[in-house]
């Protein structure tokens, strides 16, 4: 099955970046393809490569980065909320690309499901 | 059909209050953008979300773009099916008059029936 995931909060005040990622990794482990993660809101945080957690806490974007990396997962940031809260190209961690919310609604339509992680 | 000219139900369900967070103002430009989709585009706005539409929204006491005329437009958009909870607005002293666009009022177990039509449900 094809899902498209939207996260809606940025990473460690809320848990909706874990539970997307966790899930996302699920579904991987199950077969499934993850067709997108689209990033919105204070999700666009869980983009930038400045995130520094203390050693012994997760690390949500190389978390992220590593599901890009090892199974081509589309990583998609708002650009119109990135650019509102600092995130650009020059801090943008691998795996990650900036693009518009038009690739929110594609991945609406080319999902066979589409789950929204937030409040 | 070929994925292309696919169409879809969208949904999006707007519950935070209009100012306070950014929730409501992006959820508004998703659904603008949206409509260049020709998608099968409803609105619904619950709980807190009532107040969105709520007529007479004053912002300059707190430095914020009043965002509220945007709503007006979306009729322009070819978004119109607009449905509020019918309970939200009796627990906040609102009616439909209070409203600022044309709205269709529901039952929130009607809104929930829609909800489960839906092909994508997205949720701010």
């Amino acid at each position: 099955m094809k899902i498209g995931i939207l996260v809606n909060e940025g990473p460690y005040t809320h848990e909706a970046s874990d539970s997307a990622y966790l899930f996302a990794r699920t579904a991987l482990e199950k077969g499934h393809e993850i067709q997108r993660v689209f990033f919105y809101h204070d999700g666009v945080n869980n983009s930038t490569r400045l995130t520094e957690p203390p050693q012994d806490d997760r690390h949500i974007v190389n978390r992220w980065s590593k599901l890009a990396q090892e199974h081509g997962v589309d990583l998609v940031v708002c650009v119109a909320a990135a650019l509102r809260r600092g995130i650009k190209d020059d801090n943008l961690a691998p795996g990650f690309r900036i693009s518009g919310l038009g690739q929110l609604i594609e991945s609406g339509i080319k999902s066979d499901r589409f789950v929204t992680f937030g409040d | 059909m070929d994925e292309a000219g696919q169409i879809k139900k969208f949904m999006y369900v707007n519950r935070k209050a209009p100012y306070g967070t950014i929730y409501a103002l992006e959820s508004l430009e998703v659904v603008l953008i949206a409509a260049a989709f020709d998608q099968d585009v409803s609105l619904v706005f619950m709980d807190d979300g009532v107040y969105q539409l709520k007529k007479g929204h004053q912002t300059k006491g707190i430095e914020v773009k009043n965002f509220q005329p945007t709503y007006r437009a979306l009729d322009d958009y070819d978004v119109n099916k607009l449905y509020v909870e019918q309970e939200a607005l009796a627990a906040r002293g609102l009616t439909e008059d209070d409203m600022c666009v044309p709205v269709q009022v529901m039952p929130r177990a009607e809104i929930g029936r829609l909800m489960a039509e839906q092909d994508v449900v997205l949720s701010f």
